[in-house]
């Protein structure tokens, strides 16, 4: 309220929320900057070379350096030529494979950042996308073994059994945060632990696992008709999922900017106290937004149980859940930088390998993708460190559009 | 302690919230800063409590100059300060709340014992009455401000800062606060009493500093006439009373019988509520915060689920209507907090102006949002409602108080209404646009649309009212013509029976 300033502005956690997730670009940029620089310390005292040289670094300190500048440079290159151009391959097959695989990782990391992006704009938290992207693709996974259907109709009902084991998971965090006040954030994490446990247990029953091979739980492989397609040829692995999750990003952009859904959803997401008087039932989108969160979600999943033609074990997930959550935020949770944040995010999965040719120890990889996120997650840090960027804007800010008006009222007198 | 505030100056980007303002307190002296909301005065007392840094001038105590970096150098220097709205913990004890912050202890325990005492023995030398082991959420609010000085005295307070302090009080609280300003004078210490009523600044004030716009515009005694503070306050002829003819009630439209609401702990909000509205006519519910208004236009919107008793709107029962069903029956809602319930602050003023109708309607083309009829709609609106902005794009959340209110009546106003219900329509709303907000309500009024209006601003009642329905404790005391003397419309207030 005007009427007293006495008070300081509390930050809420929607706030705080909306802060990490309004994301600057410059901002980001320089996150990006800082979580690399960060990286390459990593990568420097990691490297062999460099720790040889430490060894007589008052003799001849410029090795030291040079030995530094080396084994950052190599470990940056390899990144280059694992994740986008292989400009030491023979033929430009070779050479372009890599982009391919970072599109192939980006797929499910895309669909499931646009699920976990949705509920941050509605103001919930879903840590969930771990268990809804295993339900997901079991459901699919069933479908494409244990119905046996001609090609076509096959792919489109495994899909559809995908979207709804992912969309039921998320539904019921919906349902008991509507119906019991139970926080998403506990009912999520709780439901990734009993989807791990439920999916790994029957992966040893003849529901989803193949009895005669083997104790290890694992499922049973697709059939050819329900496998997603490759789509550039025999040579190449990526696949239709790809192309699914660049149409979920369309989806996810008409539904909240366009659509009259997305304007509840986002009106819950910014104060739900002014959708409940608007006559919006709060806890009905509440459900709806994590059953759409699930349906986004679920695609990962079935690009994961679709995506190949052998068989897979729970950790089938391989931490896209979680990374998921990375990538909304560092899409600002919005389509188009979901797109691109889950295609860094595929392309540093893809970049792992050629790395760790380059003798760089993968986990590198992972801290430099924690840094980041660390930083996108931490506004004032950046700030902080990087004193030119801009403070947030205040919602509450009255003060600079009232004094045209205090003018005019002096100029009436 | 005599305190001096020499040339203050406090910039928030090109607005100049302080601009150069001096100020000087003497010790025993209660010294009154009035000023309009906006005005700069609790920017001038956050500057002087150390939670803004001034960007021009300095502070002198006894004529030592001082800094302070935060709240806590200020206690330390003897300044307190009262804030509008208590900083105090409900669940504690005042012996507690009063301690928090520098608690006695020996051995690294809580000496309880010496908090009580040293609460007695304050509250005893200004006959405060207050039980140290009281918890403070049972204290009426009259209290709970006595709670706030003793917490300021037992911190050595030589200086008092009271922000706002009559606005959650009854009239006869007041009076008792004024009583206890004057005591506190006369044992030397230094008061400024921030405040936008003439009336109390009159009766209790010392010295006077009027600020408007960020400046000092002039130092006056007590004994000036309210017309000339008034004017120096607002910077022209003030005229609060709203052109209106005589109501002509119709056929008798919302009957709210025996409405009865507790909350989740038992305790009553609302108890045995009856009164009509009438087609054209206004009631205005008086009443000091708190007292179950808020509350009664929440359960008629349709927010409370656990009312008991009845609420009809030409005959169709709305108690058990969801909040939809309410909106769709052609109820008006302007809510007493528009930034937590009326708006949404990152929406544009155009999305705002759809909240309450993006389900079905010309603001919506199947699934999609009618972008075009949603930017012509608010371009209309702001332009109708005299709403100053930029266009239909800006962020409400940009706008000042008075213009977010006008894009909440905008929006109210522009279904077809067969009730208005208005709480607070002119909190923190600038002159001008009080006056226009006034002129739609009576607008709506003549229209021959039922109108209820919940103010604690016995002035709104005043001015917009056929009828005053009086609210203490949850309960209509009393439903009265406008033309109730004030001091008795304060004693209903007050729960003073007839």
């Amino acid at each position: 309220m005007s009427t007293t300033t006495t008070e300081r502005p509390r930050p809420r956690a929607s706030q705080v929320l909306r802060d990490i997730a309004s994301g600057s670009p410059l901002r980001i940029f320089f996150s990006f900057v800082l979580a690399f620089a960060a990286g390459s310390l990593l990568i420097i005292f990691t490297n062999e070379a460099v720790l040889d040289s430490l060894g007589y670094f008052f003799a001849r300190p410029t090795d030291f350096f040079g030995a530094a500048g080396q084994a950052t440079a190599d470990a940056y290159a390899a990144m280059f030529r694992g994740s986008i151009y292989n400009y030491r391959a023979d033929s430009f097959e070779s050479a372009i494979r890599p982009l391919t695989e970072s599109l192939r990782f980006a797929g499910p990391l895309i669909a499931a950042g646009l699920g976990i992006a949705l509920t941050f704009r509605v103001g919930l938290f879903n840590i969930g996308g771990t268990g809804q992207l295993l339900m997901g693709a079991i459901f699919a996974a069933w479908a494409s073994f244990q119905l046996h259907l001609p090609y076509g109709l096959h792919l489109i009902v495994a899909i559809l059994f995908g979207f709804v084991g992912a969309a039921f998971w998320a539904g019921i965090v919906g349902f008991l945060k509507a119906r019991t006040g139970a926080h998403e954030v506990i009912v999520t994490i709780m439901l990734n632990y009993i989807a791990v446990s439920l999916v790994t247990y029957l992966m040893r029953t003849p529901v989803l696992h193949d009895m005669d091979s083997g104790n290890n739980p694992t499922t049973i492989p697709p059939d050819v008709t329900a496998q997603l397609p490759k789509i550039l040829g025999e040579n190449f692995n990526l696949h239709l999922g790809f192309i699914l999750a660049l149409i979920a990003v369309v989806v996810y952009w008409w539904l909240m900017e366009r659509s009259t859904l997305g304007f509840r959803l986002r009106m819950v997401g910014l104060n739900p106290d002014a959708a409940r008087t608007a006559g919006i039932n709060v806890n009905v989108v509440f459900v709806l937004a994590m059953v759409l969160s699930g349906l986004f979600v679920g695609l990962a999943g079935v690009n994961q149980a679709l995506g190949r033609s052998g068989s897979f074990s729970p950790s089938i997930d391989s931490g896209i859940g979680f990374d998921a959550i990375t990538v909304a935020l560092l899409g600002g949770s919005r389509a188009g930088g979901v797109l691109l944040a889950g295609l860094l995010f595929g392309a540093m999965k893809a970049a792992g390998p050629a790395m760790q040719l380059e003798d760089v120890a993968p986990e590198v990889l992972s801290v430099v993708q924690a840094l980041i996120v660390l930083f996108i997650a931490a506004p004032p840090l950046v700030r902080a460190i990087f004193r030119f960027l801009p403070e947030p804007r205040e919602p509450e800010q009255l003060t600079t559009q009232q004094k045209p008006e205090l003018e005019k009222k002096e100029l009436e007198a | 302690m005599k305190l001096e505030l020499r040339d203050i100056t406090k910039r928030f980007g090109s607005l100049v919230a302080n601009d150069r303002i001096s100020l000087v307190v003497e010790p025993g002296q209660i010294h009154a800063l009035l000023g309009e909301n906006g005005a700069g005065k609790s920017t001038l007392m956050n500057v002087l409590f150390g939670l803004y840094q001034a960007d021009e001038g300095e502070i002198l105590l006894d004529d030592k100059p001082v800094r302070f970096a935060g709240p806590g150098d200020a206690m330390a220097a003897g300044i307190g300060m009262v804030h509008q709205h208590f900083m105090l913990i409900p669940v504690f004890t005042v012996a507690e709340n009063v301690m928090l912050g520098h608690e006695p202890a020996r051995f690294g325990i809580l000496d309880m014992d010496s908090a009580r005492r040293r609460v007695r023995e304050i509250s005893d030398r200004f006959g405060f009455d207050i039980d140290p082991d009281a918890l403070v959420e049972d204290l009426p609010v009259g209290a709970q401000q006595r709670v706030e000085i003793v917490k300021a005295l037992s911190r050595e307070a030589k200086v008092l800062v009271l922000d706002e302090p009559t606005a959650v009080l009854t009239p006869q609280e007041t009076d008792e606060l004024m009583v206890t300003m004057r005591q506190l004078a006369d044992a030397g210490t230094s008061i400024v009493f921030i405040t936008h009523k003439l009336r109390e600044v009159k009766a209790v004030a010392d010295v006077i500093t009027v600020i408007r716009l960020g400046k000092v515009v002039g130092d006056a005694p007590p004994t000036d006439s309210t017309e000339h503070l008034a004017s120096l306050m607002v910077g022209r002829t003030v005229d609060l009373t709203v052109a209106k003819g005589p109501a002509k009630p119709g056929e008798l439209a919302l009957v709210v019988k025996n409405l009865t609401l507790f909350d989740q702990s038992g305790r009553t909000l609302l108890d045995d509520v009856s009164f009509e509205i009438a087609e054209g006519e206004i009631l205005a519910v008086a009443g000091v915060q708190g007292n179950g208004q808020t509350e009664l236009t929440e359960a008629i919107i349709g927010l409370h689920h656990r009312v008991h008793g009845s609420i009809a709107l030409y005959g169709e029962e709305l108690s058990h209507a969801s909040v939809r069903d309410v909106l769709d029956a052609g109820v008006g809602y302007v809510p007493e907090d528009r930034q937590e319930d009326g708006l949404v602050a990152e929406f544009t003023i155009a999305e705002n102006l759809m909240l309450d109708r993006s389900v079905s309607g010309p603001f919506t083309s199947g699934l999609n949002v009618n972008v075009r009829y949603r930017d012509e709609f608010a371009a209309a609106a702001i332009r109708e409602f005299d709403v100053r902005t930029q266009g239909p794009a800006t962020l409400v959340g940009q706008l000042s108080g008075g213009n977010q209110q006008k894009v909440v009546l905008a929006r109210e106003l522009s279904r077809d209404l067969k009730l208005l219900v208005a709480a607070q329509p002119t909190r923190g709303v600038d002159v001008g646009s009080i006056e226009f907000i006034h002129e739609r309500i009576v607008a709506v009024r003549d229209s021959g649309v039922p109108v209820l209006i919940i103010s604690t601003e016995l002035d709104e009642v005043l001015a917009l009212a056929d009828r005053i329905a009086v609210m203490y404790h949850g309960r209509i005391v009393a439903i009265v013509s406008p033309d109730t003397p004030r001091e008795r419309l304060g004693q209903l207030m007050a729960g003073v029976a007839a």
